[in-house]
């Protein structure tokens, strides 16, 4: 639907897209996930018209966008801050799209009443955005993009003005408006968290390009690279290289894997896949154990290797005392081969 | 009591610099003209107010002092909008030259701003020289003291407050606004007209009550530019202190007009509590 190709774009010596790639499928909820700095934002206002690339194209359904300027596009976009008129009430900040569009007012009052029963605010047409608390202001946001029909939602951070308490409901409450409307969500967060609990499919920027897309499952599982493992959260990276079939990391001190590709550089692995090895095992590795600290569900240990790197490992019993030698040991399986 | 120590100066300053000249003009209205120093007696009499109910001059004078000032802060209205739209419109690092330019001639005495322009307007003055020299006229044209003349200089010397509340609105209001507009399907123009101006109404009622505000009270302007039948309020209040001496007409004259100038006030509280 959406096929944006080796997108670039400058800010001066900033390259804030450098080469991106991106193609959108009709109807699914995608994820755009990033640091800040890595174009995640410059991609979503190159989308909406508000920056145009120094390079590369942008086609919607086969039509080239890069001419069309941001009012004449079938694209709409929620922002960060809601951007809510404050001179409107709710009812003329949702109409304001559907009357420079032409709709008639018998339409447009219906589709003003559906638009705000979909995101439950039937009853505040008269409010001032000033007049609404958070949640209310973004659904209202949210209600004055969908009336239009888009065909692609873009939505800046659009949880991330909400309190932490509000954020799980309201995403889901997101995502089951997106599968209600049809249309196809392209959403800018850098909470990976809200990214793989909502998306399709999600795509983790590096310094303006992409680093790797897939299923949310798909990336969480197999990172394809260090930048990947680390921001998709509590991965172990360990450096390294291979020889004669053997992964050698010196930073852990010891030999982490068998029959990795040989160009791998580098492995992650998980730290709710380690588990301190029984007895009768033949740990994967052994080290001293740091520290330890309770989360609630598990404990965290942070477990320092002969090489001197140290491990994160998630552990559900009571751990053993700090300072104790501790084996660890982990299924095969659970070693992640990075290439970059 | 901190926040008591903050708030002395305001208070002696109003007090000093509000309060009690205005309590001084109260007793000089309701005094009796007299010759001497000063040259009133104290009393409690109404005559002073009566005339200016009863003679139409001074009605007139305040008219004509109100339309002036209506006319200066509505032109200023008209030059500042635009002004301020593209100063908001250049790169942020030229934001304060552009301001440092606006109050430029501020760096020049007032009334040598006058005086630059009795040069210029003047029958013998630059512009009739240039006219005469190029050939389109053969008699000086009667430029000075006009109701044009008047209404130049007023302008010119009003324009900065005008452009300054308008500017900073512009330049605070959320980008992100006009984006949305424009995502919304509204073209530049129609964004302008139902997001920018809208939310800029006030800051331009502001820059119209501060140029309305003093204008109405202005003399010296009329007096060297102006016509001399542009009898305003300043010029009539001016005579009545320095040349008639009659300082009860001249103090309720001024309570008058300051009466007057607490309604567009009003006006503009309930503008700004609507926005």
């Amino acid at each position: 639907m959406l096929i944006a190709t080796a997108l670039e774009k400058r800010f001066g010596a900033v390259r804030a897209l450098a080469g991106l790639d991106l193609a959108i499928k009709p109807g699914e909820f995608f994820a755009l996930l990033g640091a800040s700095g890595s174009g995640k934002s410059t991609l979503l206002r190159v989308l909406a018209g508000f920056d145009a690339p120094d390079a590369g194209t942008l086609r919607l359904d086969g039509q080239d966008l890069r001419p069309v300027p941001p009012w004449a596009r079938p694209i709409n976009m929620m922002f960060q801050s809601y951007a809510l008129f404050p001179h409107m009430n709710v009812a003329d900040n949702i109409a304001y799209g559907l009357k420079r569009a032409g709709v008639p007012v018998e339409e447009r009052r219906n589709r003003i009443a559906a638009a705000l029963e979909l995101v439950g605010l039937q009853g505040l047409e008269a409010r001032k955005p000033q007049q609404l608390s958070g949640g209310q202001k973004q659904r209202v946001a949210l209600a004055r993009s969908l009336v239009m029909r888009p065909r692609l939602l873009l939505l800046d951070e659009p949880m991330a003005a909400l309190d932490a308490g509000l954020r799980e409901r309201t995403g889901l409450e997101l995502r089951a408006l997106q599968r209600k409307t049809g249309a196809a969500f392209i959403m800018v967060t850098h909470d990976q968290q809200e990214a793989l609990a909502l998306a399709d499919r999600i795509a983790v920027l590096e310094g303006g390009r992409v680093a790797q897309i897939g299923p949310p499952q798909e990336v969480y599982a197999r990172p394809a690279t260090r930048f990947v493992a680390r921001f998709l959260g509590a991965a172990n990276v360990l450096e390294g290289r291979m020889r004669n079939g053997v992964f050698e990391s010196a930073e852990a001190g010891a030999d982490i894997a068998m029959g990795l590709p040989t160009d791998t550089v580098a492995i992650a692995l998980r730290a709710e896949q380690i588990r301190l090895a029984s007895a009768d095992e033949a740990p994967s590795v052994t080290g001293i154990l740091e520290d330890a600290a309770f989360r609630g569900d598990d404990w965290l240990m942070v477990v320092r290797l002969p090489g001197g790197a140290s491990l994160r490992v998630l552990h559900n019993a009571p751990p053993p005392a700090p300072g104790s030698a501790v084996s660890l040991t982990w299924e095969a399986g659970a070693v992640v081969p990075l290439f970059a | 009591m901190p926040r008591g120590i903050l708030l002395a100066p305001l208070w002696t300053w109003l007090l000093l610099l509000v309060a009690a000249p205005l309590l001084i003009l109260v007793v000089m209205a309701l005094a009796t003209p007299a010759d001497g120093v000063p040259p009133f007696m104290l009393g409690w009499r109404f005559a002073a107010f009566a005339m200016l109910v009863e003679d139409f001059y001074y009605a007139d004078a305040l008219v004509a002092a109100l339309r002036l000032a209506a006319t200066t802060a509505g032109l200023c209205l008209l030059i500042a909008y635009p002004m301020a739209l593209g100063m908001a419109g250049v790169r942020p690092a030229w934001r304060l030259p552009m301001l440092a330019l606006l109050m430029l001639p501020f760096w020049t005495g007032f009334l040598l701003r006058i005086g630059a322009w009795i040069g210029l307007l003047r029958d013998e003055g630059l512009i009739n020289h240039l006219l005469r020299g190029l050939g389109i006229t053969d008699a000086p044209l009667a430029l000075l003291y006009t109701e044009g003349a008047m209404l130049v200089g007023m302008v010119h010397a009003y324009l900065p407050f005008a452009v300054l509340p308008i500017f900073t609105a512009l330049i605070r209001l959320d980008p992100a606004l006009l984006e949305a507009a424009a995502d919304l399907g509204a073209r530049p123009a129609r964004v302008f007209f139902s997001v920018t101006l809208p939310l800029t109404l006030p800051a331009a009622a502001a820059g119209f009550l501060l140029v309305f505000i003093p204008a109405a009270g202005e003399f010296v302007i009329p007096e060297l530019l102006g016509p001399p039948e542009a009898q305003v309020i300043g010029r009539v209040l001016w005579q009545e202190f320095f040349q008639n001496r009659d300082w009860p007409l001249a103090a309720a004259l001024a309570l008058a007009l300051l009466a007057l100038l607490i309604l567009p006030i009003r006006w503009f509280q309930r503008l700004g509590a609507g926005a």
